[in-house]
């Protein structure tokens, strides 16, 4: 594609009418519940607009991020949209490699200093300075304070970049830390989810090519458009809980009926993402939906909140030192007793009998 | 004079046990105890409401059988029981309460606050803060033999007299017989003939019995001020005296506590089950009709309401003989909107009516308005009752209010009017 | 510290310690209690139906004569408010589970439209009956610190757990954490406090029923 193309002439070249792109603008405009006037205005901004270089530095991760995006239903708008961004420097994705690879992501970062989108995808590794993960010799810790020095915005990809994901989990043997831990003069979005819901990730680039702006963030730095409600709160099974309708296991009468999976470990109340509207494959389904509770992913620690089959009410750790304050109180208990004993043994001893001159001062 | 607050305090020390503790933790403050006690209903003043009677038991009670409560008071968060407080808490423990036993009656957690009443008074008894009429009381019937005074002559004055009036002979010291009858003083004093029935009764009845010139007196002012040890002295007047006579049982008079004291109190004073078993005379009585000895040859015509002592049915279990026997002996009989063991207290018991302080006096007046209510609601002017103590309080209580209430004493009713 | 971590705090460390604590505290508190031990009652009693300390465990579950009608506040607001926290712990689907993984067991829900109706009813009837203690002058003459106190600790889980459910305040994750931490507020405080009558009722009305049932009268 030519860098002169702007994202409609490409699209039309790709057969696609301006009626699927005007469509694409709108239910993204809905999905991040800006006003329907904003449709036209990204639909003319994302026509017009040109491609901005992204640099994509994989770190501490497992390429599910990549695969969620690459995977997505294609050929896409959202994949389109990909195609609309310089992505100047993706390992997994990128032809290139060794020398050649370093080499254009230096280039890059040069020439775009200042502009560039950095796209990160993984925890940080702090441990033994950084040493856990290492690229070209060089530890992530140190390429990503290179890469976000000429960054216009950080984009921390997945749940591993925005909180740290599994890596970060208990006991967290590398250090890792999420990204916002280690950049803190740069405006980072943070697209969380394990993986994140490829619309969401394309929805953040057409909302920065559009308005040219960060979206509107919640308190853990991710886009309130996408996150602003829990699973829970659009979960088609929602009724069902409100009725206290339960399946207890994932074979009875109540599973089968599609009722509420809270009982079976779903996060679904606890969990801020778009998953239960915007839904997977296509709009296919969610893990809910496909008779699975959710777990959680798209939030801090979800890997350390309990088990995935555990209810949210039910404790994580069940009478652990139960026991052990049995006997503690037991002794305790006993100890006074002992001490009430002897206590009432000597007022018995003192005690004088009582004669009629006892009754008076 | 030798009470300090050292002796009273070592003296809660050793009656605080597991109810105590148990009825402590479980109060969660509702109040409704007050609703129970005639002193709170009358005069509505919360601080008489049955568990504020208890707040220094309840200190003792966590600073010394508790551990917070311990390190409580040694950090000095937890202020001692002084003898300020105690004093000012006598009014709340001996006027104001008769241990009359309803708040027990109600208490949602299930606290026998009577219980708790009952074993503070040992710790106010010897730490010198009982009130002085109750302490007179003890002490003319610890060092005189009975709360009156009464000497053994007046005694046989009182038996020449009933033989003569009877023609029956009434025995004394006799070995071996089934009944050793107790009596009151106030009863020797002005009821008598309660005697000249006994002896026509039991004659009927084919029953033997006696009087001991050691142990006529029933009544036990020790365990109304809370003073074991000097209870324990009395009691084992009456213990030793029927042992010595090996008597089958002993009667209780009607007076109320003299059947708490022997009945109830008495094994647990002498710590040790007795040689003879305690009636009250109302279940010989009943006993007696129900074996169709007792017959009457008239009924009273008068409607009449009865007045259930509290240490006789609620707090002594004798529950059904009173009513009855009354009904044997009335042509008509109204019970009271509360009656047997929910009746309400004369407001004299427990030693109250012993007090003769002004303010102590003008507050049973007060909880006298109860019974005087419960009265006026059954709409007769006669009321029978089995209690000389009770008996003396609702006429002093009749004659305040100067009512038109007729009083009479249940066995002296039966005697009356049963068959020559 | 963000909210999940809250819940999970409350949820598993808080949960041990809370329960450590309450165990720990009830044992001792029950030894300390019973093992004063009473003196054997020497008198030889008298029987009588109904008169013993297992009946009046149960009976005084009923309001005595004449006193419905002296505190109907009490009576009424009291059976209600008891009854309401009953239903609401044990018959939530989500308490059960909680049940369920602890100890195993479990048992049939009701739905919880009922519970949010019972959980309103019983903080109203809560809050009848805080207004009660203020108002009638016998209970706020009693009340100390500790009264309060005990209060705030009962209405507490059940405030937070309607909003929880509701999704009402605060987010439902802040608010679950809440309501989770309430109850082990409540679980540490109850054997220190008057709370501990929930165990020590039992005792006390068997006592009281025996004491009064050897002399032959049912309490």
């Amino acid at each position: 594609m030519d860098k002169g193309e702007t994202l409609l002439e490409h699209m039309e070249r790709q057969g696609m009418s301006r009626r699927t792109f005007l469509k694409y603008c709108a239910s993204l405009a809905s999905l991040m519940a800006l006003p329907p006037s904003a449709a036209a205005a990204m639909a003319e901004a994302l026509g017009k607009a040109r491609r901005p270089s992204v640099i994509w530095l994989p770190f501490q991760e497992c390429t599910g991020c990549t695969e969620s995006i690459t995977r997505s239903h294609s050929p896409s708008v959202e994949g389109l949209i990909f195609d609309m961004i310089s992505l100047d420097y993706q390992e997994t994705l990128m032809a290139a490699a060794g020398f050649q690879a370093e080499e254009a992501l230096q280039n890059a970062m040069k020439e775009n200093y200042g502009k560039y989108v950095l796209i990160i995808d993984g925890s940080v590794s702090t441990g033994m300075d950084g040493a856990y993960s290492c690229i070209g010799g060089r530890s992530n810790l140190d390429s990503l304070q290179e890469a976000a020095k000429g960054a216009a915005a950080i984009i921390a990809l997945g749940t591993c970049a925005s909180f740290g994901g599994i890596p970060k989990a208990n006991p967290n043997p590398t250090g890792a830390v999420p990204v916002s831990d280690i950049i803190k003069d740069k405006p980072i979005i943070n697209i969380s989810g394990c993986p994140p819901i490829p619309v969401v990730i394309t929805g953040v680039i057409a909302h920065y090519l559009t308005f040219g702006t960060v979206p509107e963030l919640d308190k853990h730095g991710r886009p309130k458009a996408f996150y602003g409600e829990t699973i829970h709160d659009r979960c088609y099974r929602r009724p069902f809980y409100d009725q206290g309708k339960f399946a207890k296991t994932f074979d009875d009468e109540g599973a089968r009926n599609g009722w509420c999976l809270f009982e079976l470990g779903c996060k679904g109340p606890i969990t801020y993402n778009a998953c239960a509207t915007s839904k997977w494959n296509d709009g296919t389904s969610f893990p809910i939906q496909s008779g699975h509770g959710c777990i959680g992913c798209s939030e801090p620690d979800f890997w350390d909140a309990g088990g995935f089959y555990k209810a949210l009410s039910t404790p994580a750790n069940p009478l652990k030192y139960v026991a052990a304050a049995a006997v503690a109180g037991a002794a305790a208990g006993v100890a006074v007793s002992f001490a009430n004993r002897a206590r009432k043994q000597k007022a018995k001893s003192e005690h004088e009998t009582a004669t009629t001159s006892d009754l008076e001062k | 004079m030798t009470a300090s607050l050292q002796k009273g305090i070592n003296a809660l020390k050793e009656v605080i046990d597991a109810p105590i503790a148990s009825f402590f933790s479980s109060c969660v403050h509702c109040g409704l105890c007050a609703e129970a006690c005639l002193f709170y209903t009358e005069t509505g003043d919360p601080r008489y409401t049955p568990i504020h009677k208890l707040e220094p038991l309840k200190r003792v009670y966590k600073q010394e059988y508790t551990l917070l409560g311990r390190l409580a008071k040694m950090a000095g968060l937890s202020k001692p029981v002084t003898d300020e407080e105690l004093e000012s808490w006598s009014e709340l423990v001996y006027d104001s309460c008769t241990m009359c036993g309803r708040c027990s009656m109600v208490c949602p957690v299930g606290n026998d606050l009577t219980y708790m009443i009952r074993k503070f008074r040992e710790g106010m008894a010897v730490s010198g803060h009982a009130p002085q009429g109750i302490i007179n009381a003890t002490k003319r019937t610890v060092e005189e033999g009975g709360p009156m005074g009464l000497k053994w002559p007046a005694v046989q004055n009182v038996i020449k007299h009933q033989q003569e009036d009877s023609g029956l002979y009434i025995p004394v010291d006799q070995a071996g017989v089934d009944y050793l009858v107790l009596m009151s003083s106030m009863e020797i004093v002005n009821y008598p003939e309660y005697l000249g029935s006994l002896a026509k009764i039991f004659s009927k009845a084919g029953i033997t019995w006696t009087l001991s010139s050691e142990a006529i007196e029933a009544t036990n002012a020790g365990i109304q001020i809370g003073a074991s040890d000097l209870a324990r002295e009395i009691v084992s007047r009456i213990v030793n005296a029927a042992e010595k006579l090996r008597v089958k049982n002993v009667l209780s008079p009607e007076c109320g506590h003299a059947y708490m004291a022997i009945r109830w109190e008495g094994p647990n004073l002498m710590g040790r089950p007795f040689k003879f078993e305690v009636v009250h005379v109302l279940e010989l009585l009943d006993e007696l009709r129900s074996k169709g000895v007792l017959k009457m040859k008239d009924k009273l015509k008068t409607p009449v309401t009865l007045h259930d002592p509290c240490q006789i049915v609620r707090r002594g279990g004798v529950l059904n003989a009173p009513e009855t026997l009354l009904k044997e002996v009335v042509v008509e009989f109204r019970p009271m909107t509360d009656s047997n063991k929910w009746n309400w207290c004369c407001g004299g018991g427990g030693g109250a009516s012993a007090i003769h302080e002004p303010e102590a006096e003008e507050l049973r007046f007060k909880a006298f308005k109860r019974k005087k209510t419960q009265l006026e609601e059954t709409g007769v002017n006669t009321m029978v009752t089995f209690c000389a103590n009770c008996r003396i309080t609702l006429e002093e209580g009749i004659d305040h209010y100067e009512m038109n209430t007729q009083l009479i004493g249940l066995t002296e009713l039966l005697a009356e009017h049963l068959e020559d | 510290m963000n909210e999940i971590q809250f819940l999970t705090w409350v949820r598993s460390t808080g949960l041990n310690i809370a329960l450590g604590l309450f165990v720990l505290g009830m044992l001792w508190r029950l030894i300390e209690i019973y093992s004063l031990g009473r003196k054997q009652d020497m008198a030889p009693a008298r029987s009588a139906a109904g008169a013993s300390g297992w009946h009046t465990i149960f009976r005084r579950s009923l309001p005595p004569q004449g006193m419905m009608k002296s505190s109907p506040i009490s009576y009424i607001g009291g059976y209600i408010f008891h009854v309401g926290l009953f239903v609401v712990v044990f018959f939530l689907a989500q308490h059960i589970k909680l049940v369920d993984s602890l100890l195993g067991i479990s048992w049939p829900n009701l739905p919880a439209q009922v519970i949010d109706t019972v959980a309103v009813v019983t903080l109203a009837a809560m809050v009848l009956i805080l207004a009660d203690r203020i108002n009638k002058p016998v209970k706020r003459f009693l009340s100390t610190f500790g009264d309060y106190l005990a209060w705030l600790l009962t209405f507490l889980p059940v405030l937070t757990g309607y909003l929880a459910v509701k999704h009402m305040v605060l987010p439902y994750t802040t608010m679950l954490a809440l309501h989770i931490l309430s109850v082990e507020l409540l679980l540490v405080a109850l054997p220190f406090t008057k709370l501990i009558h929930v165990f020590t009722l039992i005792g006390s009305r068997w006592y009281n029923g025996d004491i009064s049932g050897k002399r032959g009268v049912p309490v």
